[in-house]
């Protein structure tokens, strides 16, 4: 599986590409600002990139931004942000194209090795992971009367969910079965007014969509 | 009594330079006035005549003892701005009455020589052939009693000559405090500016710490603490499978997890020195001169303990004018005193090194500047080319 990598600091970059390597991916590319990003990703067409959102020469949301410009050249671009921070408006921006195919993790999370290099070949299949802290501050707006109508398991599943788990990761995690699980959600997108669908990719975008309003 | 009499006569000559450049920039002015019916020639001109004749006035403020200050805010600008500037109006005052004050002083200073010619006509008289028409004050000097007359009228009026100037400096001194000195608004308003002035200059300098606070913690610790955790990750994973290279990695993280300590420890330390939370200003800058590579004599005469952001901003000046001194000045010696003023603190870095230092280069200088702005202190700079360099603040903080 190929990979673009884009960080700005030696020590990460350095690390990243030794832990992907190890993992079995091969990392074609490790830029360090967003000027060369965009025109890297275009040329090179990698299966997945995972890009820090702060890159020189601005340090603000640049890799977002040189991201976002190579999704537009290339629908669907599988990219995987990291970030120091959580911004949920970074990833409303990321989720905005509905096209899948994303990732938005707190840079911590390649601490947890497996859960990363998972995460990774997800957003290549064109999945879409959230970071907890994402979905939990989403979740936590408290942004409509109709989020206030789910049960609290209901709750626990949707989380889950737009994590941009699988059924069965869903029902893995919260030791429940697939069955319960599949109910859950179709209770929950019942309750959210939001067509059923048995694609999981499909389903976590548009709870995503929902969220991010 | 020469001591005297000579400062004197260099101060009436002075004055009548002033005085008449006065009155040629007064016609400057007017002239100026005059062609700002036509804005785009008059703007310009206006400006540049006033603004030489700001310089002017300023030179005279100096002359003065005490010194008047200096009332101006902003340079001269557009007409519109001038025009309705009461300082405008008092320093063209002033270039009238301090030109008219010419001629007094020109009349003043030539009574030395009319003196002296007074005392010397005997001698003209026995020297020069009868034919020379020798006249002294229009007393035409035709006898030797006439001669011995002028000697008497020239020591009158070198006496007058000796007395004169000090009333004629006292009349000049009330003039130009009256027409130049500040008024009560002029003074407001240049009080007003520099506190916001001041006020922004503090703001930024917060602003820009913050900034680096917070670039120095993504860039550094927060990055390493991922790296670390990168390492830990993959050591666990590999425990079982590939011990040797587990324990590579955890020996890594260790590392690293001791360079985020570190960094940490730095930028805390830069932030706030502990040192200065627990010892106060005169530990601080102990620890500073301990810590420095260049040998410092250190001088403090601080009993007290003084109010936190004073005490922050001395430990700034002194870090920051002992970096420049170890860092661009090749210093072999250095010299820093802090010395307890009651109501001002006053701050010393002396090194023997090539000196140069130039306020307008070193972000070093202005960032003194800027800190001590805020509380109204001050920093001086003596920098020759190849030294020695001085850097003496003041820094009020009311005892």
């Amino acid at each position: 599986m190929r990979v673009v990598i884009a960080e700005d600091l030696v020590l990460l970059r350095d690390g990243m590409v030794r832990m992907l390597t190890a993992y079995g991916f091969e990392v074609v590319a490790a830029v360090e600002d967003g000027a060369t990003l965009a025109d890297t990703l275009v040329s090179l067409r990698p299966d997945v990139a995972v890009v820090d959102v702060r890159l020189p020469p601005t340090f603000t949301d640049e890799g977002l931004r040189a991201a976002i410009a190579a999704r537009r050249e290339v629908p669907g671009l599988p990219v995987l942000i990291l970030s120091q921070y959580v911004e949920q408006v970074y990833a409303r921006e990321l989720l905005s194209d509905r096209a899948g195919g994303v990732g938005y993790l707190l840079k911590d999370r390649v601490g947890e090795v497996r859960a990363f290099t998972d995460a990774v070949r997800q957003v290549a299949a064109g999945g879409t992971v959230m970071d907890p802290d994402v979905v939990a501050q989403l979740l936590g707006g408290g942004r409509s009367a109709q989020l206030a109508t789910l049960t609290p398991r209901e709750r626990e599943v949707l989380t889950v969910m737009a994590e941009g788990r699988s059924n069965a990761a869903i029902a893995s995690r919260l030791v429940i079965t697939e069955k319960a699980v599949s109910k859950h959600i179709n209770s929950i997108l019942t309750k959210l007014d939001l067509p059923p669908s048995d694609d999981d990719h499909r389903r976590v975008l548009a709870v995503l969509a929902y969220l991010g309003g | 009594m020469m001591r005297r009499a000579l400062p004197d006569l260099r101060h009436m000559l002075v004055s009548t330079g002033v005085g008449l450049a006065a009155l040629g920039l007064l016609m400057l002015t007017l002239f100026a006035l005059i062609l700002c019916v036509v804005p785009p020639v008059g703007g310009p001109a206006l400006a540049n005549t006033a603004g030489l004749a700001r310089r002017l006035a300023d030179w005279q403020r100096r002359r003065m003892r005490p010194a008047i200050l200096s009332p101006y805010t902003a340079a001269p600008g557009r007409i519109r701005d001038i025009l309705p500037d009461p300082t405008f109006w008092r320093d063209t005052a002033w270039l009238l009455a301090g030109g008219a004050c010419a001629f007094p002083a020109m009349l003043v200073w030539g009574l030395w020589p009319s003196g002296v010619q007074g005392l010397v006509t005997p001698i003209l008289y026995r020297l020069l052939p009868a034919s020379a028409d020798l006249t002294f004050q229009a007393l035409p000097i035709t006898t030797a009693t006439r001669s011995y007359i002028a000697v008497g009228m020239g020591a009158v009026i070198l006496v007058a000559a000796y007395f004169l100037p000090r009333w004629y400096r006292r009349g000049e001194a009330l003039l130009s405090r009256w027409l130049l000195s500040p008024g009560a608004a002029a003074r407001l308003s240049a009080r007003v500016e520099q506190l916001v002035e001041t006020r922004t200059a503090a703001v930024d300098a917060s602003a820009a710490e913050l900034r680096r606070i917070e670039r120095d913690l993504h860039d550094g610790a927060q990055a390493r603490l991922v790296a670390l955790t990168m390492n830990l990750g993959m050591a666990e994973d590999m425990f079982d499978t590939d011990p040797a290279a587990a324990k590579a990695m955890l020996a890594d993280a260790r590392a690293g997890a001791h360079s985020a300590i570190s960094e940490l420890r730095d930028l805390v330390r830069g932030i706030h020195p502990p040192m200065l939370a627990d010892r106060g200003l005169a530990g601080a800058a102990g620890a500073l001169a301990a810590a420095s590579p260049v040998p410092v004599e250190l001088e403090v005469r601080l009993e007290r303990r003084l109010s936190a952001p004073v005490e922050s901003a001395a430990y700034f000046v002194l870090a920051e004018a002992l970096a420049n001194a170890i860092k661009h000045a090749g210093a072999a010696r250095i010299r820093m005193s802090v010395v307890d003023e009651a109501v001002h603190i006053r701050l010393r870095v002396q090194d023997d090194g090539r000196g140069g230092a130039d306020r307008s280069r070193g972000t070093g200088l202005r960032g003194i500047e800027r800190r001590l702005a805020a509380f109204d202190g001050s920093v001086t700079v003596s920098s020759p080319p190849g030294g020695p360099t001085e850097i003496e603040a003041v820094l009020p903080c009311g005892s």
